[in-house]
């Protein structure tokens, strides 16, 4: 054990003080090398990067991976077209676990640890509330493709914006005028006892009134509830239009037990696509939904008048014409939210080459470009359709389509106008420091 | 249990106040936020440990004296725009009460029954939340903006919302209750409650009205919970229904397991530890809840008294 080789014997070894201060300056300069090849790059082809909160597991996971997907395919098209101000995108993503709280923390390490230049595409509402203060205290754009009234409400704050996908507010309101003139007058809404319904509730009442029809009752349905007949009974004989907004597993049981309660005389129904998103509209069950009508953000199946960006658009995210996985057809996509995040992207390039962003130290610069938008024309960038960009609210306007279930497939019948959706803003961000 | 010098735990003690403030000149900036965050979830969970550790009733509902600081701090800036030592105290308050009224309650019963009525009374708080949505803003939950999250004293103001002044805030009150508790299972009090817990007839031979120890210390522990709550509303800014949740009682029962129950440090160390289980496997795959379940029963085989318990039973017996 006290044999010494020669190799490691540095009693032996003729290092001078000459020679040291040479190896120690040679190696600083190999150290410092690559870090300033990195700087030089920075400027000019060091990556943008977008944190992705992604809801990858928890409630939200069903639409979080088709979010991925739709995010993964916007970022293809753009790098495959240039990037941003000639950079490549780079995304990086991390799970939010659809909870707050985790959110928060995931705005923070993106903003801290990731270093990314933007945080983009919540869903979730209560994830997006809870990320907010966070992205606003790390003044970290935060992008989200959420369809929640909350960002337009001026409740949250400056670095907050949503300029890819309505917010549901916008798309009640648009339905009312169609509902009115073509379902019935007299209407009553079953909906999930919890915020998403509330915004339901409470905006579709003055919206129905504005064109002459009225809602006569409110159900609404705990959260925990599994069976549904026992609410039915409190649907007023004189309703026309049963206007529905059930989420989650049980719309299929309470599509179900609908049919059992009306048989084939029921009134006109008309419902969100948020009940249906990623679920098969021929699953068991849902039968007696042919005939009735539903909103949707971006249309599931292909429409026979779509156009050559819808088409390039559903292509390059690999949807069927059933709004399927390619090659999997029990694999159904969030059609009605998903395009957000391809537009919301297109959106940030904008935004980030108008204010000739370079670096996270340009991102009030960022924050300012993006308020000064104004208008989004369709085409391969947007292509769900026009929108209109209220820089005040942080909010976009756009058409949503009306749809009825025909043969098993959702045919488009009707587009709404931008004008339908628009609403007096309640607030103004712009007021808020930077 | 023999009588340790003071000096050794207080020492410990201040030796991790003092490596935490030291930590915060040297953290990273995400892992120095991520730290505040922590210190102030260890809170709750000291408030847990305080009944279920000391006292040994295991609780499912310590959710609801969060959220009872949480939004009695948080729904009394964002609507009666009190200043930041008011709605605090406004937490406290909120918190206390509701752990007396519970405590009257729930204390007549043990084991089980105790678990499913404090399961029970949180679960009704949950749904309070949800009702009031108007008010609390329901499962949404709310935001408390940060210019109200300013702490004036004096001529002098405190930005909450900056790095340093929430990391000192979260240390601040993470330090205080830590003494406190500290102070409260060196007392007689303390080994009051380990009496109870040890063996709760033979404490009432003794003389003892063990109900009313046992109402003290769900209101302490209850307090504790909401000081934590209202730290949390009033320095990260969200007030949501999701922290009123089972999963947020259930999460300071695994905090405390993991680090040792009925250890004073063992909250820190388990919330620590979970946190960053959880931080460091989210970003190699999506079934990281998968390997947090596996460590966690690595741990129930190789540590049954959590990490700091079983340090305590084989190495160090005067830990507190």
């Amino acid at each position: 054990m006290t044999d010494k080789n020669g190799f490691f014997d540095l009693s032996k070894s003729t290092l001078s003080r000459r020679t040291a201060l040479k190896g120690l300056a040679a190696g600083a300069g190999l150290a410092v090398a690559p870090g300033f090849v990195r700087y030089s790059q920075a400027q000019s082809s060091a990556p943008v990067k977008i944190g992705f909160q992604s809801h990858r597991t928890g409630i939200g996971a069903a639409y979080g991976r088709w979010y991925e997907k739709t995010t993964a395919a916007a970022v293809k098209a753009i790098n495959d077209a240039g990037g941003i101000n000639g950079r490549p995108v780079e995304v990086v993503i991390e799970d939010d676990g659809t909870d707050p709280a985790r959110g928060a923390e995931v705005v923070g390490k993106f903003a801290t640890q990731h270093k990314t230049d933007i945080v983009f595409g919540t869903l979730f509402s209560h994830v997006v509330i809870g990320s907010a203060p966070a992205a606003g205290e790390a003044k970290i754009p935060y992008f989200v493709v959420s369809e929640g009234h909350h960002v337009a409400s001026t409740k949250l704050n400056r670095y907050v914006f949503q300029p890819g996908i309505t917010d549901v507010k916008s798309q009640i309101q648009s339905m009312a005028p169609w509902i009115a003139a073509n379902a019935g007058k007299k209407v009553t809404q079953i909906f999930p006892d919890f915020a998403f319904g509330y915004d339901h509730r409470d905006y579709l009442p003055p919206a129905l009134k504005a064109q002459g029809a009225d809602v006569i009752a409110q159900i609404a349905i705990p959260p925990t509830e599994s069976s549904f007949t026992k609410y039915f009974p409190q649907i007023p004989a004189e309703t026309e239009v049963i206007y529905h907004v059930m989420v989650g597993p049980a719309v299929l049981t309470f599509v179900k037990e609908l049919g059992e309660f009306y048989g084939s005389n029921r009134p006109q129904l008309f419902g969100f696509m948020d009940s249906l998103e990623a679920t098969d509209i021929n699953s068991p069950g849902l039968e007696f939904l042919d005939g009735s009508h539903f909103w949707e953000g971006s249309p599931r199946y292909a429409q026979p008048d779509d156009s050559a960006a819808q088409k390039a658009y559903r292509a390059a995210v690999g949807i069927d014409d059933n709004g399927a996985a390619v090659g999997d057809p029990k694999d159904v996509s969030t059609a009605s939210h998903m395009f957000g995040c391809w537009e919301t992207l297109y959106v940030v390039k904008k935004a980030m080459e108008d204010a000739g962003y370079k670096g996270p130290e340009d991102r009030a610069k960022l924050v300012e470009a993006t308020e000064a938008l104004t208008e989004f024309a369709e085409g391969p960038e947007h292509p769900q359709g026009p929108k209109t960009f209220n820089g005040k609210i942080h909010q976009c306007f756009g058409i949503q389509n009306i749809s009825k279930v025909e043969g098993g497939k959702l045919k488009v019948v009707h587009k709404t106008k931008i004008e339908d959706g628009l609403y007096e803003p309640e607030g103004d961000y712009t007021t808020q420091a930077l | 249990m023999t009588e340790a010098s003071p000096a050794k735990p207080y020492a410990l003690h201040l030796g991790v106040i003092a490596l935490l403030f030291a930590l915060s000149f040297v953290l990273p900036d995400y892992h120095h936020g991520l730290l505040a965050r922590i210190m102030v979830l260890a809170v709750f969970a000291m408030g847990y440990n305080m009944l279920f550790g000391y006292v040994g009733l295991l609780s499912l509902g310590h959710a609801m004296f969060f959220s009872a600081g949480l939004y009695g701090a948080g729904l009394t800036v964002y609507h009666l725009g009190w200043n930041v030592p008011a709605a605090f105290a406004a937490g406290l308050a909120c918190g206390a009460l509701l752990a007396l009224v519970i405590g009257l309650l729930a204390l007549r019963t043990t084991g089980v029954a105790f678990m499913i009525v404090t399961m029970m009374f949180a679960q009704v708080f949950y749904l309070v939340i949800l009702y009031f949505a108007s008010w609390t803003g329901g499962d949404q939950g709310l935001v408390v903006q940060q210019a109200a999250r300013v702490l004036v004293l004096g001529s002098a103001s405190l930005d909450l919302t900056n790095p340093t002044v929430r990391y000192m805030s979260a240390l601040a009150l993470f330090s205080i209750v830590l003494l406190i508790t500290l102070a409260i299972v060196r007392s007689r009090y303390g080994r009051v409650l380990v009496a109870i817990r040890e063996n709760e007839e033979r404490t009432k031979m003794l003389g003892y009205d063990t109900f009313s120890n046992k109402l003290i210390a769900v209101v302490v522990s209850g307090t504790i919970c909401a000081a934590s709550g209202a730290a949390y509303a009033l320095l990260f800014g969200y007030v949501g229904s999701s922290f009123a949740s089972v999963q947020y009682s259930i999460l300071p029962l695994l905090w405390v397991l993991l680090g040792g129950a009925a250890t004073t440090l063992g909250p820190l160390i388990g919330t620590l530890f979970m946190y960053y289980v959880i931080d460091i496997t989210s970003g190699f795959t999506s079934a990281y809840l998968l390997i947090v379940g596996i460590a966690l029963i690595l741990l129930v085989l190789f540590f049954p008294k959590g990490i700091l318990g079983s340090i305590r039973q084989r190495w160090l017996g005067w830990l507190p």
